[in-house]
């Protein structure tokens, strides 16, 4: 099993490991209520240095990020990054992740770690149409995100980047604890934070000055399953339980990224015609009303019938709830719908709720 | 950590006797393997239990964990108290977070299950 630079960490804090797509990884550390609402309230460490890096440079960079993904990156500029998604020529996804622009030669793509060899040979294969070189340096990269209401107040003593001139999406290079790094405002979690990235070989510098100072506020090192239920609250999609192959982008409810005015990009015809037609079924939000939690792959029905099944699914520690996300024909897509789930055989009533189910309030 | 006058099973369930009255819960061991508890799903009373019948099941934020019968019985109570509050099967495994209450069939195959001391040596044995 492949082990982060900050695995040391993760045993000296008696973490529960688990492998995770061939890594080995904390699941928790104190348990995963008390780390979700940690990173609600106060703060949350996490070590995520499992994504993959994978960098495009060249004349054509650009235009290869801009056939490859439906989101604009012809918008990004100096210090900016944004959230977009690689597609396939039906408009489905291959994966989501992050673009990154470093200079106007140089693109870094933050994907997912279950899919980071099928994007590189994704990525690849479309390169060689394009002047460009296609680097995966995912081994080489440690990334750890900070993230909570007190992410600022914490990260801003350990560093020289002005962190508090980051807007949502935009990054700064500079040193923390020591380290280079590339600090960027951004996160999986649904609160403010800051992911951080660093060829670092000695990484633990940042972990352990980040928990050392953030102490005082209550921050507190989260595993995988915190990881999950806090994106699962604020509904941030996750590749292979939510979107895949077989889901397009505009079903997963993310039009807002598709710019179909930019030009031509992967799947945009398919996009374009389903657009135009109308979608069939759409990615929902739903509550269980009775007693039950809602796991991956129960089937779902409405008035009976087996119509669906729950793509994601957990307890929220923050609403107390069951709460999960299935796809529902269209015409069942509304808030207020009753639909059953199937637990150990038996149907437990829920209702379609709407998206996110948590959302921070703005300060 | 075990309390000594209860009976241990393999799948990490106790089983406390006081008369033909057996109480039964699951492990500190296995809270700890199974994280906050948020849900317990427990028999109706009346139910016939085999020897290593399902009793229910416990959910975990992150997993599903059936709950097996260490011995056979009748279900004659189950603790109503876990409906509101799951969390007391993680803080008093070996108490309040008790699940059901069973009328023992065979007091032979409660003998049979381990005594705290084997309960140990039988972790001690998982850990390596």
């Amino acid at each position: 099993m492949k082990k982060t630079r900050l695995h040391s960490c993760h045993e000296k804090l008696d973490a529960k490991m688990i492998e995770f797509f061939g890594w080995h990884l904390p699941v928790e550390y104190s348990g995963i209520m008390e780390e979700h609402m940690a990173v609600r309230q106060k703060a949350g460490l996490f070590d995520v240095s499992h994504m993959g890096e994978i960098f495009v440079k060249g004349d054509q960079a650009l235009d290869l990020v801009q056939y490859l993904t439906p989101n604009n990156a012809a918008k990004l500029g100096p210090g900016k990054a944004q959230y977009s998604v690689l597609t396939t020529p039906n408009g489905t996804f291959v994966d989501d992740l992050l673009v990154y622009f470093l200079n106007d030669q140089e693109y870094l793509l933050v994907v997912n770690a279950s899919n980071v060899e099928k994007d590189y040979a994704w990525i690849f294969g479309h390169a060689e149409h394009f002047d460009v070189t296609v680097e995966n340096k995912s081994v080489e990269y440690s990334q750890m995100a900070l993230q909570g209401p007190a992410a600022e107040k914490i990260l801003r003593g350990l560093t020289d980047v002005a962190i508090e001139e980051l807007k949502v999406f935009q990054y700064k290079m500079g040193q923390v604890a020591g380290e280079e790094a590339l600090v960027s405002r951004t996160g999986y979690t649904g609160e403010d934070g800051f992911e951080i990235y660093t060829m670092s070989e000695t990484p633990h510098k940042i972990w352990d000055a980040v928990l050392e100072s953030g102490k005082h506020y209550g921050c507190l090192p989260i595993g995988l399953g915190a990881r999950d239920t806090l994106r699962l609250e604020a509904c941030l999609m996750l590749y292979g339980n939510d979107i895949d192959e077989t889901t397009t982008v505009l079903e997963a409810g993310l039009r807002w990224l598709i710019k179909f005015k930019k030009g031509d990009f992967l799947g945009r015809d398919k996009l374009l015609k389903q657009k135009e037609e109308g979608i069939n079924k759409k990615i929902v939000g739903f509550e269980i009303v009775e007693r039950g939690i809602a796991r991956p792959h129960y089937p779902v029905y409405i008035k009976g019938e087996k119509i669906s099944e729950v793509k994601s699914g957990t307890y929220s520690p923050f609403l107390k709830k069951s709460i999960g996300l299935t796809y529902l024909p269209v015409e069942y897509a509304e808030e207020g719908t009753e639909i059953a789930i199937e637990i150990r055989g038996k149907k437990v009533n829920a209702v379609v709720v709407p998206m996110p189910f948590y959302k921070r309030h703005e300060d | 950590m075990y309390p000594e006058e209860y009976r241990y099973s393999k799948d990490h369930e106790w089983i406390k006797v006081e008369g033909d009255l057996g109480t039964i819960g699951i492990t500190d061991f296995a809270q700890k393997q199974m994280g906050d508890v948020v849900y317990v799903e427990m028999p109706d009373i009346g139910t016939e239990l085999g020897h290593h019948q399902t009793i229910g099941v416990i959910e975990s934020v992150k997993a599903v964990s059936d709950i097996y019968s260490p011995t056979a019985g009748e279900v004659v109570e189950v603790n109503e108290d876990l409906n509101k509050s799951p969390e007391l099967v993680n803080e008093d495994p070996h108490g309040k977070g008790w699940i059901i209450k069973i009328k023992i069939k065979k007091s032979s195959e409660v003998e049979k299950m381990m005594s705290y001391s084997d309960y140990e040596k039988f972790l001690s044995g998982l850990d390596e």
